[in-house]
């Protein structure tokens, strides 16, 4: 495909949304400096995009960002270490699985985030509450994953170590745990992403900590522009984070 | 009869129906239960935090048995415990949230997932907005909708939107041409191509969107709860949490877990029966 067509295949629809999206922007600052929407509500967005760089300097939003970055580092870890642990025990001890592995399944699917006032209550209002309640909340995902991606190694690579005669631990290293590393990312990868969306809530929601302590005391001072563009930094990270997993994640697996 | 005395203990499980699974899966339960009730006994923790079982049970009788609200109904009042009123208000909170942000996801996951234009002009913000923390926009939906259970509303609409818009999206990029064709030979209009083609053919990659976003939204409205209200399930745990009340948060906790797993393996369910 010539360049200009690809232009007007993938770039065109590309600036299409950018331009909408500042359209939109655009219409909201016009409607809130005619008061036809309440700006005690909505900030000008121009006013947001300038309280960016006092939110900055004057919120210290490096060292927050350094926070909670250390604290979804902590919790990453930890997933990865305890999360894959476990995968492979469960698919080492074949009964444990089938008597545990519909629990892990279910408590996925259930809101654990919510017992971070229990959390509050055993660690205090601290750094360590932010990164356990992280780490229980995602380690789930990471535990599936790992089983999923041992339980599915192909049967011919099995066959091969066994061909060469492979002992037990050997066939674990050399050939399943490889074989499932790709599984296993996806599942660290989504823990990653929980874990990442649980500390910035609740920092949020216990007011302590980095970016979504930010977020709540800009609130709470009611600084309309600087809330939103706290808010916008949140975001910013988050999609960093994601696109940076998503890479590392398709580098992993480069046939996905 | 001398056989019958030759039971071996494997066998007799086998005869009381309970597989090798089973007594693993009571045996892991009894020591986890046996673990916390040692706990709460010694008092190696404090036994406000770590109460023991025999509280948690008796709190958890008081919370769905100890009838202490007033309620009116077709001019009669009655009095029922607090825990179903809460449990409503958070229910219908995230019903009308999954409602609203269900058929606004579908609307636009049908439309970008129609449209390759739109798809790639839009869906990206989507898919990288998805994963954000939705909490942290709480501040933004009080100051739009109040304090009241609108604001609760729209952080369930808010969080169940992006799943469901993704699920739609791509389901809709999985139909079958052929049903499509099926659809425009015989001229059916845009909206009955949805009720007809689309929605039948979309149905299990959409029902497990909801599945994703009922969780979601669950959870938004809850910590939203936490956060800023007077009513509902997220309001119960952290009131029990701000009165020190230990085994009342547990309580609450353990029925709220069990209906959500609950609801989320009927719904499950729902997907793979067709």
């Amino acid at each position: 495909m010539s360049a200009p067509a690809r232009f007007l295949r993938q770039g065109v629809p590309i600036v299409f949304g950018i331009t909408c999206l500042l359209a939109v922007l655009a219409v909201i600052e016009v409607l809130v400096r005619f008061s036809i929407i309440n700006p005690f509500i909505v900030p000008l967005p121009s006013d947001v995009v300038l309280s960016f760089r006092r939110v900055i300097l004057e919120e210290h939003i490096v060292p927050r960002f350094l926070l909670t970055c250390s604290e979804a580092l902590t919790a990453s870890v930890m997933l990865s270490v305890v999360g894959i642990s476990l995968g492979v025990l469960l698919h080492r001890k074949k009964i444990v699985r089938l008597a545990v592995e519909t629990w892990v399944a279910a408590l996925a699917s259930a809101p654990l985030v919510l017992v971070y006032p229990l959390f509050l209550v055993l660690f205090g209002r601290s750094a360590w509450t932010i990164i356990m309640i992280a780490f229980v909340s995602a380690l789930p995902p990471v535990i599936l994953k790992t089983l999923e991606g041992l339980t599915g190694a192909r049967p011919v690579l099995i066959n091969v170590g066994r061909s060469f005669k492979l002992t037990p631990s050997q066939l674990y290293w050399k050939i399943l745990f490889p074989a499932a590393l790709p599984n296993i990312f996806v599942g660290v990868r989504l823990g990653m992403i929980f874990a990442l969306i649980n500390i910035v809530g609740v920092e949020f929601l216990i007011n302590f900590g980095g970016l979504g302590q930010l977020v709540n005391e800009l609130a709470e001072r009611y600084d309309l522009p600087g809330t939103y563009a706290a808010i916008c930094f949140v975001i910013l990270v988050s999609v960093l984070f994601f696109i940076g997993t998503e890479r590392i994640e398709r580098w992993l697996r480069p046939g996905s | 009869m001398a056989q019958t005395g030759q039971l071996t203990g494997a066998s007799r499980t086998a005869r009381m129906g309970l597989s090798p699974v089973t007594v693993l899966r009571i045996a892991i339960l009894v020591v986890l239960l046996g673990t916390w009730e040692a706990v709460a006994r010694s008092g190696i923790l404090l036994r406000e935090v770590v109460p023991s079982l025999v509280t948690v049970a008796y709190a958890l009788v008081d919370l769905l048995g100890d009838a202490d609200l007033k309620v009116s109904l077709l001019g009669h009042d009655f009095m029922i415990p607090a825990f179903y009123w809460h449990l409503y208000v958070t229910v219908s909170e995230v019903a009308v949230g999954l409602a609203i942000g269900g058929i606004a996801g579908l609307a636009v996951g049908i439309a970008l997932g129609a449209n390759p234009f739109l798809s790639q002009a839009f869906e990206r913000f989507l898919y990288y907005l998805g994963p954000t923390p939705k909490i942290v926009f709480f501040p933004v939906m009080i100051m739009w909708f109040g304090v009241g259970p609108e604001s609760k509303i729209a952080m369930g609409t808010l969080s169940c939107f992006f799943p469901i818009v993704l699920s739609a999206a791509a389901a809709m990029r999985q139909i079958e041409n052929v049903l499509i064709r099926v659809g425009q030979s015989f001229r059916l209009s845009t909206s009955q191509m949805v009720t007809k083609i689309y929605l039948p053919a979309m149905r299990e990659p959409i029902i497990n969107g909801v599945r994703i976003g009922m969780g979601v939204a669950l959870i938004g409205t809850l910590l939203a709860e936490t956060k800023l209200s007077n009513k509902g399930i997220g309001f119960m745990i952290i009131d029990a949490y701000n009165s020190f009340d230990m085994p009342r948060m547990y309580a609450v906790l353990i029925v709220l877990f069990v209906i959500a797993i609950a609801a989320n393996t009927l719904v499950g369910r729902a997907s793979r029966t067709n």
